[in-house]
C-alpha cells in the first residue's frame, strides 16, 4: 500500500514537473534542443517509474507508530526553528537548546540533556570558531569569547592564527 | 617511467607539513567515523565537505583531507563489526561473519590487527592499480565526444544500483528525482530561470552540498530517533574486550594467499560500474569460502574469513577511484560524495583533470599512499583508543552530527533558507529510506544533472537537431548496450544475490557503500 501512495504522489509530481517545464520562458536566443526538453525527459522517467510502483508495489516497510512519526516531525520542527533562530540569537544559545532537545529525545535524562547541550554548543564553537576560524553567527556571548581569545593572542604578541593556515598552495 | 616521475612530483606536493597534518587528521577522523555505527564513509565525508570548503583549504589539501577520511572510514568500519557484531558501514558487513566469533573466542585483538593488515594490503595494491589503470582509461576517455559522455552518464545511473539492486524502478525514480533537482535554477545555456516558481533563492540552483548533507547525515539522526528504545537500538550492547593485539607471524602468513586473491578481485569489483565496496567484500568472502574452506571453519571465527572481506572492500575502495578520477563518473555512493568535493572546488574530473591539474591528481595519489601507511601505523597500536570511541552513545553523538551539519552549511550559505532546505532533505531522506528508494542516485543526479544536460544539448546542437547522433558512433552504441544490460540484468538475478548478501545479516539501509 505504501508503494501505491508513493506512486500516486510520484505521478502527481511528474505531472507538475512537466507542466512547470512547459512554462519555462524560451529566450529568443536558443539552441536546437532548448531548455524544456531535458526536464520533460526527466518528468517521463518520474512518471513511468511511479506507474510501476502503482502496478507492482513492494511489500510495505515497517512503519513506526504514530507517536514515533510525531517524534520525527517534532525534531524536524525544532531543527527548523533552530535554523531561523541562528542569525537572531547567535550560535551558542540556539545550539545548546537544539542539541539538548535532541539528546533528551534520544534517551538522555533531562538534567543530563542540559549539560550535554551546553557542552556540545561550547565544544563546537571553540573548535570551529576559536580554533579553525569558521564564520558562525555571533551575539553577546560569542563576541565575548572571541574578544577573550584575541586578548590572549595579543598577550603572546600575535593574532590567534587558524591552526591550518594555508601554506604554499 | 613518466608514471614514476609524476608520482614523484605528487609526493613532493603531498609531503608538506600542512598536507601531512591534514592526512593524519583525515585518517584519524575517518577511522572514528567508520567505527561509529550510523556514520559511514558517505556521510562522514559529506559532513566534512562544507567544512573543508569554508576553512578555505585549497583543492589539493581538501582532497587529501577528505580522501584520507574515505580510506580511514573503510579501515574503521571493521572495528564495530568485530567487537559489536554491528557493521560500522555496509562494506564491513561481511567482516562480522568471522570477526565477531573470533572476538567471542577472546581473539578480538588479533582479529582487529589482522583485518588492519588486510585493509592495508588491499588499499595499498589498489592504489598501485589506480596509478597504472587510470592514465590508460584517460586515453580512452579522450576519444569521447558529447554524445559518448551523455551515454556514459546514463550508464553510470543505470548501473548505480549494482547487480544486487532489487527494484530498478526505484533506482530510476531516485535518479530522475536528483536530475530534476539539478534543473532548478537559471539555465546555463540560454539564461532563462527554470522551475524556480519565482523564488529568488532558487535562481542559483540548489547547492548539491545541501542535498548531500541533508540526505546522508540528517536523515541518519531521524533514523536513530525512530529506533530509540526498540530492539534495533544499538546503544545498549557492551563491546567485547580486545585482548592480545599483535598477531603471530604464522597467522599472518596463513592469510597471505587469501589477501592476494581478494585484493585483485576487490579492485576489479571497485573499477566496474555498479559494484562498489559492498559487493567487493561480498564476492571476496564467497570466493575464499569456496576455495579454502575445507574444514568448514568459515563463519566460526576463521582468520581468513576476516582477512578476505577486509582486503576486498579496501581494494574496491581504491578501484572505485579509477572511474571517478579518469572519467568523472563515480561508481558508488562514497565516490559520488568525493565527486561533490571536486565540483565544490571548481575542478572538473575526467580526462582533462590529468592534463590540466596533474598536481591535484598525483598529489592526491601520493596522499593515498601516505594515508595508508599512517592508517596501518595508527590502527595496530592505537586500536584500543578507537574501541573506546564505540562507548560514545548515539544519544550524544547524533546531536553533535546534526549540529556540525548545520555549522557546515551555515558556513557556506549564511542564510536560514538553505538550512531549512537541508532539514527538508533530511526528512525526504528518511521517507525514501523507509520506502527502500536508494539515496545515491539522487545525489549523483544533483551532481551530474547539469553536465549531463549540457552534453545532451551539445551533441544535438552539433548535428543540427538530429537526435540520432546520440547513438551515432560505435563507442556510444557500446556504452548504451552496457547501460541497458546493466539496468536489466539485476531485474533477472538481483533478488537472488541480494538475499545471499543479507542471509547472514539482516541489515536495512538505503545508503549502499
Amino acid at each position: 500500500m505504501s508503494d501505491r501512495i508513493f506512486g500516486g504522489i510520484g505521478l502527481v509530481l511528474a505531472i507538475i514537473y512537466a507542466w512547470a517545464a512547459a512554462g519555462i520562458q524560451e529566450s529568443f536566443l536558443t539552441d536546437e534542443v532548448g531548455p524544456k526538453v531535458f526536464p520533460w525527459i526527466i518528468a517521463v522517467i518520474l512518471g513511468l517509474s511511479s506507474v510501476w510502483f502503482l502496478l507492482k508495489p513492494d511489500p510495505d516497510p515497517e512503519w513506526p507508530s504514530w507517536g514515533r512519526i510525531a517524534e520525527i516531525g517534532l525534531a524536524a520542527l525544532v531543527l527548523a526553528i533552530y535554523a531561523e533562530a541562528l542569525p537572531v540569537f547567535g550560535f551558542l544559545l540556539p545550539t545548546a537548546l537544539a542539541s539538548a532537545y535532541l539528546t533528551w529525545r534520544l534517551g538522555s535524562r533531562p538534567l543530563e540533556s542540559v549539560v550535554i547541550g551546553v557542552l556540545t554548543a561550547l565544544g563546537i564553537y571553540l573548535i570551529f570558531r576559536s580554533l579553525l576560524g569558521l564564520s558562525l553567527p555571533r551575539e553577546g556571548v560569542e563576541l565575548a569569547i572571541d574578544a577573550f581569545f584575541s586578548t590572549i593572542g595579543d598577550l603572546f604578541g600575535n593574532e590567534p592564527a587558524p591552526a591550518t593556515a594555508p601554506q604554499g598552495d | 617511467m613518466e608514471l614514476l616521475g609524476n608520482l614523484g612530483d605528487g609526493f613532493l606536493i603531498a609531503l608538506t607539513w600542512e598536507n601531512l597534518f591534514l592526512a593524519l587528521m583525515g585518517c584519524f577522523l575517518g577511522t572514528i567515523m567508520g567505527a561509529l555505527p550510523g556514520l559511514g564513509p558517505s556521510n562522514g565525508v559529506a559532513i566534512l565537505i562544507p567544512l573543508a570548503f569554508t576553512l578555505g583549504l585549497g583543492a589539493t589539501p581538501s582532497l587529501i583531507l577528505l580522501t584520507s577520511v574515505y580510506y580511514g572510514a573503510m579501515y574503521g568500519g571493521r572495528i564495530s563489526s568485530i567487537l559489536l557484531n554491528i557493521p560500522g558501514d555496509e562494506p564491513a558487513m561481511m567482516t562480522c561473519l568471522d570477526g565477531y566469533p573470533m572476538a567471542q573466542a577472546g581473539r578480538a585483538g588479533e582479529a582487529l590487527a589482522l583485518s588492519g593488515i588486510a585493509s592495508f594490503v588491499g588499499a595499498f595494491f589498489a592504489t598501485w592499480g589506480l596509478v597504472l589503470l587510470a592514465p590508460q582509461l584517460v586515453k580512452v576517455a579522450l576519444l569521447f565526444g558529447p554524445a559518448e559522455y551523455f551515454a556514459l552518464f546514463t550508464l553510470a545511473f543505470a548501473t548505480l544500483g549494482g547487480i544486487a539492486a532489487t527494484n530498478q524502478a526505484k533506482s530510476a525514480f531516485a535518479a530522475a528525482l536528483g536530475l530534476g533537482l539539478a534543473m532548478i535554477g537559471v539555465d546555463t545555456q540560454t539564461g532563462v530561470p527554470r522551475l524556480t516558481f519565482g523564488e529568488v533563492h532558487l535562481y542559483d540552483g540548489i547547492d548539491f552540498l545541501i542535498a548531500i548533507v541533508g540526505l546522508f547525515a540528517l536523515s541518519e539522526v531521524f533514523v536513530f530517533l525512530e529506533h530509540r528504545g526498540t530492539d534495533r537500538d544499538i546503544s545498549t550492547k557492551p563491546p567485547t574486550a580486545v585482548g592480545r593485539i599483535v598477531p603471530s607471524w604464522s597467522l599472518i602468513r596463513s592469510c597471505i594467499p587469501t589477501m592476494g586473491r581478494t585484493t585483485v578481485l576487490g579492485f576489479i569489483a571497485g573499477v566496474l560500474p555498479g559494484a562498489g565496496a559492498s559487493l567487493g567484500s561480498f564476492i571476496s568472502y564467497s570466493m575464499e569460502k569456496r576455495l579454502v574452506d575445507k574444514d568448514k571453519t568459515f563463519g566460526t571465527g576463521d582468520p581468513r574469513g576476516v582477512a578476505a572481506p577486509e582486503a576486498g572492500n579496501n581494494a574496491a575502495a581504491g578501484g572505485a577511484l579509477v572511474p571517478m578520477l579518469a572519467l568523472g563518473v563515480p561508481g558508488s555512493g562514497t565516490t559520488a560524495v568525493l565527486l561533490a568535493v571536486l565540483l565544490a572546488l571548481n575542478i572538473t574530473p575526467g580526462p582533462l583533470l590529468f592534463t590540466q591539474n596533474p598536481d591535484v591528481v598525483w598529489g592526491l595519489i601520493a596522499a593515498l599512499f601516505i594515508g595508508n601507511v599512517m592508517l596501518l601505523a595508527m590502527n595496530i597500536p592505537m586500536v584500543g583508543l578507537f574501541t573506546r570511541v564505540l562507548l560514545v552513545p548515539p544519544r550524544i553523538l547524533m546531536p553533535v552530527v546534526a549540529m556540525i551539519s548545520f555549522v557546515g552549511i551555515y558556513g557556506i550559505s549564511g542564510s536560514p533558507f538553505e538550512l531549512l532546505m537541508m532539514v527538508g532533505f533530511g526528512l525526504l531522506g528518511w521517507v525514501l529510506r523507509k520506502l527502500d528508494v536508494p539515496l545515491v542516485p539522487v545525489i549523483l543526479g544533483t551532481l551530474l544533472g547539469n553536465e549531463m544536460e549540457v552534453n545532451f544539448r551539445r551533441a544535438v546542437e552539433i548535428s543540427n537537431g538530429d537526435y540520432s547522433v546520440l547513438v551515432g558512433s560505435p563507442l556510444a552504441i557500446g556504452l548504451w548496450t552496457v547501460a541497458i544490460v546493466g539496468f536489466v540484468l539485476p531485474i533477472v538475478v538481483g533478488g537472488r544475490i541480494k538475499r545471499r548478501m543479507h542471509m547472514a545479516r539482516d541489515e536495512e539501509s538505503a545508503i549502499s557503500d
